[in-house]
C-alpha cells in the first residue's frame, strides 16, 4: 500500500466517525469535549453554527451519528450524541450577543417556498451576507414539520420558537398564512433566487375497501397530527389503529394515547425489526403500553351503517428469495378483525408540487420529482433550488439542514457571479494536543461506563397531557458521565515515520492491538498480517512509508479508543496526539476568514 | 511513566487460548518505566508466549531481584505468584521455592547487574544445579537506575552516553550458561519477538536449567552511537543462527521448509519445538560447538542469537535429588512424619 496521505481532508474526518456519518458534519467530540467542561454555550455555539437547530435535533433527530459511534465497536453501546446536544441547548446561557447581527442588505431578494428546516438553514446564512430573505409558509408560524408532525410532548413549542426565532431575528421577512399557490406568479415578482423547501407534504393514501364508507373515523397520520398541533383535534376514540411502522406511526400512536385512546395498537405488514421508526421510538411507543402488531396487511375497513367498526388482517410471513430480497407472503392463518373507533395511516408520505407550473423551467422526472442536481441543488431553472424533503423525499431534519447549508452556498455564489459548481474545500485545522510529559489537552482516560439512560418522566403524568414533555433531559452529572464515555476520535494518531526507531513500545502498549510492524504488501493482504483481526474494511488503514528495518507501521483505525498511550510510550515522539478540526464550507466562508474557534 | 490504567477495553476480535482467555488477560499493571524501554517489548513476548501455552497464571510463580528488568514482573501476568527479592538473590529464593513446590513455572526475571555483578554466584550456582526454570536476563549493559553507568555485560570499547570508553571486559552471561552446564541456551533481542516469543514459549517447555540473556537497549541511556547494545548496533550485528515455532499438542509440523533445513526437537512436555536452520552448520546439541562459535563470532563483533543450545533430555536438581513425585508444600504430616516403628526400621537397616 500507498503511505497514508493524512493531509487528505477527508482521510482524518472518516476517523471521526460520527462527524463522517452526520449530514451536516458536525463536529460531535469537540463539543462533547465542551459540555464535559461545562461550557455549555460553546457546546451550542459549535452545533448552531453547523446543524441551526440543537435544542430541537437534539430531542428528534434521527441520529445517523449514533450506529456509526465508534464506541459501539468496542461496547454494546454508542455515545449518547443526541442527548447530549440536547444538554448544550438546556445548560446555555443567553446567546444571542453570540448570534450574527443584521447587516445592511445587499440589495439581492431570496424567496423561501416553506418555513422548515431546510428554507430557514438556507436563510439562517444567507441573512447574515446581507440577502433579502422572504418566507412564505401556510403555516401561521415558521418550523414546517418541526411544529407540525413532531409532538409537542417530544418537541415542546418553546424550543421551536427560540431556534426559529433565532433566525428570523436576522432579519428574515417571515410571512406566515401566505401559501404559494403558484410558482409562476412567484418568479414574476423578480427575485433574484427562489429556495423550495416545501417538505413531502401529503400522507400516502391505504386505498382498499371500505375507505371511502368509513371516511369519518380514517384519518391520514400526518394532516390529523397537523391538526392536532394546532387545537383543531383534541380527542380520538377509545380503540385506535396505527397503520405504519414508521416514525410518524410512532408519533401517531403516543398521540392517539394523550386524546383518549385506551386502547391503541400499531399495525405493520413487516416484521417487528425490519420496522422504518427508529428503535428508541419503538421502544417509548411499547413503554407507553401500545403493543404493535407484525406481518398483518390490511386487506378491509370494516363498517356497519357508515360507521368504522375494525380493520382486517392478512397474516403474512417473510420469505426471501435468490437475492436475498424479501417476500411477504399469505402465511395461511385466517384473516384477522381487530375492533376499533379510529384508525390512523401512517404508511409514507408523498411529494406534491401541483403549484409548480408545467412552463417554468423546472423539469420533473418520471416518479414527479424535480430534476435537482445533489450538489448544487439547482433546479433545471438556474435561479430555482431545491433542498430538503421537496428535493429528493422524505428523509429527516438533518438531511434538511445539511442540503440548506450546500443550497446557500450555492445561491451566494450564484449571486456573487460565481460558478456554482466550483465547491470550496472545508477549512481544517490539526494541531498537537501535548501539553507535557504525558498529559494531553484532552482527557484520554476511557471511561468504563454503560450508556446512560435519559430521565423520563412519570408515565401516568405523562399520558395526561399532550403538551407535557415526556424526556426530561440528562442533568449536569449525568450529562458529564455520558460525555466522558466519548472516545474523542478527532484527536488524530499521528505517525512520523522519521522518528521511529522501530522499538515496539506501542505495539506493546495499544490496548486494541490496533498498530503492526510489518513487510508492506496490497491492502487485502496486509489486513490478513495484522496483529488483530481487521473486520471492518470500511474502516481504513494508515501505512506510513517504508522504515529503517524495511518494514512500515500500519494502524487499523477500526477501534482505536484514542487514549493516546501509543503517544506517551513512544520514546521519539514519532506518534503524536493532534486534534483535527473540520469547518464544513457554508455560505460566506468561500475565502476562509480567520476566526477563532471555541478551543 | 503514563499516569492513565490501561484501558480495560480490548479488540472485539481477539482470539482466546485453550482457556478462554485473551493475551490482555495475562497482562500486569502498567508499566512505570521510560517510554520505548527494550524490558517492555520482553514483558509483552512473555505475556504472548505465556497465552500461546495457553498456561494458567496461578500456576506461574515470578521471581525478581534489584533493578529495572527485575521492576518487570509486575507488569505481566497479574494473576500470578510474584516474589521480588533482595538485589541478586533471585536464584536463591527461585530454587527454594521450586524445591517447595515442584508443579509450578519458574520463572526468573533478572539484569545484568542483579545476574552479573552482585548476583552472580547466585546466577552460577542455580545454573549449574540444573534448577527446572526459565532464567531471563534483560541486558541493557548499563545500570539504567542510576544513570547509565556501564555494567558488567558492557562490552569493552563501547561508548557511554557522555562519550566514556569502557575498559572492563565484558562478562558473556550465555558463555558462562553454557559452561555452568544449563541445558537450554539461547540469546534473543528484545526487538524482535518473532523470534523471542517461540523461545521463551520452548524455554518454558523445557524441564531443567533454562537461560534466555535477552538484549534490550536502554533508551535512556544506552541507545546512542558507540553503544553495543543500541537498536541499531543490534539490528546491524545480529547473527541468527536459527529461528523456532513452538508446537504445542499434536498440531502436525509445518512442513512447508526446504528438506534438511529443520530440526525437529521433542520436549518433556510433549511439545514440539521446529528449528529452522539459519547457519548449516550449527547445531544447537553440540556444547562445545555452541561455545566456541559463540566465542569465534564474538572476536568479529557479531551478536550470535537463537536457540545455541538445547538437551533434550535433561534431568533437573529433584531428580539430581530423587525427590518425590508429589510438591513437597503438600506433603501431610503423616507423610513426613511416619512415626516411631517407621522410624526404628529405617535405624534397624542402618545397623
Amino acid at each position: 500500500m500507498k503511505p497514508t496521505d493524512i493531509a487528505a481532508p477527508d482521510y482524518f474526518h472518516k476517523v471521526v466517525d460520527c462527524q463522517w456519518a452526520c449530514p451536516a458534519h458536525t463536529p460531535v467530540p469537540e463539543y462533547i469535549r465542551l459540555i464535559a467542561q461545562g461550557r455549555y454555550s460553546d457546546a451550542y455555539m459549535i452545533n448552531w453554527k453547523s446543524n441551526v437547530f440543537p435544542g430541537i435535533l437534539g430531542r428528534t433527530c434521527d441520529r445517523p451519528c449514533e450506529p456509526a459511534c465508534r464506541r459501539g465497536r468496542v461496547e454494546e453501546t454508542p455515545v449518547a450524541i443526541c442527548r447530549l446536544k440536547r444538554v448544550a441547548a438546556d445548560f446555555k446561557d443567553d446567546i444571542t450577543q453570540r448570534l450574527p447581527h443584521p447587516t445592511a442588505k445587499n440589495g439581492k431578494r431570496v424567496a423561501f417556498v416553506g418555513g422548515g428546516p431546510a428554507s430557514l438553514t438556507v436563510a439562517r446564512d444567507l441573512a447574515p451576507l446581507g440577502y433579502h430573505c422572504t418566507v412564505f409558509d401556510g403555516d401561521p408560524q415558521a418550523g414546517g414539520m418541526m411544529r407540525t408532525q413532531i409532538p409537542k410532548f417530544r418537541l415542546p413549542n418553546s424550543v421551536i420558537d427560540e431556534e426559529t426565532g433565532y433566525i428570523l431575528n436576522l432579519g428574515v421577512d417571515f410571512k406566515g398564512g401566505h401559501r404559494i399557490e403558484s410558482m409562476k406568479a412567484l418568479l414574476a415578482e423578480k427575485y433574484d433566487a427562489i429556495f423550495v423547501g416545501s417538505g413531502a407534504p401529503r400522507g400516502r393514501e391505504l386505498d382498499i375497501p371500505g375507505r371511502k364508507e368509513a371516511a369519518a373515523n380514517i384519518h391520514i397520520g400526518i394532516d390529523w397530527l397537523s391538526s392536532v398541533s394546532f387545537g383543531h383535534i383534541d380527542k380520538i376514540g377509545k380503540r385506535v389503529i396505527v397503520l405504519g411502522g414508521g416514525n410518524t406511526a410512532m408519533d401517531c400512536c403516543r398521540t392517539a394515547r394523550r386524546l383518549g385512546g385506551e386502547s391503541v395498537k400499531v399495525v405493520v405488514r413487516s416484521g417487528f425489526e425490519e420496522m422504518k421508526a427508529s428503535p428508541w421510538e419503538k421502544e417509548d411507543a411499547l413503554h407507553e403500553d401500545i403493543p404493535i402488531l407484525n406481518y398483518m396487511v390490511p386487506v378491509a375497513f370494516k363498517h356497519v351503517a357508515g360507521k368504522l367498526i375494525g380493520v382486517t388482517f392478512q397474516k403474512v410471513k417473510a420469505e426471501y428469495d435468490a437475492k436475498g430480497r424479501r417476500n411477504l407472503v399469505p402465511s395461511g392463518e385466517p384473516d384477522e378483525t381487530i375492533t376499533c373507533d379510529d384508525v390512523l395511516v401512517a404508511v409514507g408520505q408523498e411529494n406534491a408540487f401541483p403549484w409548480i407550473e408545467q412552463d417554468c423551467g423546472i423539469e420533473f422526472d418520471k416518479w414527479h420529482m424535480p430534476k435537482v442536481d445533489p450538489k448544487t441543488f439547482v433546479s433545471t431553472n438556474p435561479k430555482v433550488f431545491f433542498g430538503g424533503d421537496a428535493a429528493f423525499g422524505p428523509k429527516n431534519i438533518i438531511w434538511a439542514v445539511a442540503q440548506g447549508h450546500d443550497a446557500a452556498l450555492s445561491i451566494h455564489k450564484l449571486l456573487s457571479g460565481e460558478d456554482i459548481t466550483e465547491r470550496p474545500l472545508p477549512e481544517v485545522h490539526v494541531s498537537s494536543q501535548k501539553m507535557g510529559i504525558h498529559e494531553w489537552s484532552y482527557d484520554n482516560d476511557i471511561s468504563n461506563d454503560k450508556r446512560y439512560k435519559v430521565p423520563h418522566r412519570d408515565k401516568v403524568i405523562a399520558l395526561k397531557d399532550i403538551r407535557t414533555e415526556v424526556e426530561l433531559g440528562y442533568d449536569v452529572k449525568l450529562a458529564l458521565g455520558e460525555a466522558e464515555r466519548c472516545l474523542n476520535c478527532d484527536v488524530q494518531t499521528v505517525f512520523s515515520t522519521s522518528l521511529c526507531i522501530e522499538c515496539d513500545a506501542c505495539v506493546d502498549i495499544c490496548p486494541m492491538d490496533c498498530i503492526t510492524f510489518t513487510q508492506n504488501g496490497e491492502e487485502d493482504d496486509l489486513r490478513h498480517r495484522l496483529k488483530a483481526p481487521s473486520p471492518h474494511p470500511d474502516q481504513d488503514l494508515y501505512v506510513s512509508s517504508d522504515l529503517k528495518t524495511g518494514r512500515v507501521m500500519v494502524k487499523d483505525e477500526d477501534v482505536c479508543l484514542h487514549c493516546g498511550l501509543c503517544a506517551e510510550r513512544c520514546p521519539t515522539g514519532a506518534w503524536d496526539m493532534q486534534k483535527y478540526f473540520i469547518e464544513m464550507t457554508h455560505a460566506g466562508s468561500t475565502c476562509p476568514t480567520k476566526s477563532r474557534s471555541a478551543a | 511513566m503514563t499516569y492513565i490504567a490501561k484501558p480495560k477495553f480490548h479488540h472485539p476480535g481477539l482470539k482466546k487460548n485453550e482457556l478462554g482467555y485473551t493475551h490482555r488477560d495475562y497482562e500486569g499493571k502498567i508499566s512505570t518505566l521510560c517510554a520505548g524501554c527494550g524490558h517492555d517489548s520482553i514483558t509483552a513476548s512473555i505475556i504472548e508466549a505465556c497465552y500461546e501455552l495457553s498456561i494458567e497464571p496461578h500456576r506461574v510463580a515470578k521471581i525478581s531481584g534489584i533493578g529495572c528488568s527485575s521492576k518487570t514482573p509486575d507488569y505481566f501476568l497479574g494473576n500470578s505468584h510474584g516474589f521480588n527479592t533482595v538485589h541478586g538473590r533471585m536464584p536463591s529464593v527461585l530454587t527454594g521455592a521450586n524445591l517447595a513446590n515442584r508443579d509450578l513455572v519458574y520463572l526468573g526475571v533478572s539484569g545484568d547487574g542483579d545476574s552479573a555483578s552482585i548476583g552472580f554466584g547466585q546466577f552460577a550456582h542455580s545454573i549449574r544445579r540444573g534448577v527446572n526454570m526459565t532464567y531471563i536476563v534483560e541486558n541493557n549493559g548499563v545500570y539504567g537506575l542510576t544513570k547509565g553507568q556501564f555494567s558488567a555485560t558492557a562490552d569493552r570499547g563501547s561508548k557511554s552516553k557522555k562519550g566514556v570508553t569502557n575498559t572492563d571486559n565484558a562478562i558473556d552471561l550465555v558463555a558462562m550458561a553454557l559452561q555452568l552446564g544449563a541445558t537450554f541456551v539461547a540469546r534473543s533481542f528484545s526487538g524482535d519477538k518473532s523470534q523471542l516469543v517461540p523461545l521463551i514459549a520452548a524455554a518454558i517447555g523445557h524441564k531443567g536449567a533454562s537461560f534466555i540473556d535477552v538484549i534490550s537497549p536502554c533508551i535512556a541511556f544506552n541507545n546512542h552511537a558507540g553503544s553495543t547494545k543500541s537498536f541499531d548496533y543490534v539490528r546491524e550485528h545480529n547473527d541468527a543462527v536459527n529461528r523456532l515455532d513452538v508446537l504445542v499438542g499434536r498440531d502436525p509440523i509445518a512442513v512447508d521448509y526446504a528438506p534438511g533445513t529443520v530440526q525437529v526437537v521433542e520436549q518433556h512436555d510433549g511439545s514440539k519445538i521446529a528449528l529452522r536452520k539459519i547457519d548449516a552448520d550449527y547445531d544447537p546439541h553440540d556444547r562445545l560447538g555452541a561455545q566456541t562459535f559463540l566465542a569465534r563470532h564474538a572476536a568479529k563483533g557479531q551478536i550470535v542469537t537463537g536457540l545455541l543450545y538445547v538437551d533434550p533430555d535433561a534431568e533437573d536438581l529433584h531428580a539430581h535429588l530423587d525427590t518425590v513425585e508429589t510438591p513437597l508444600n503438600t506433603l501431610e504430616a503423616d507423610t513426613l512424619c511416619p512415626g516411631s516403628a517407621a522410624l526404628d526400621k529405617f535405624n534397624a537397616s542402618l545397623r
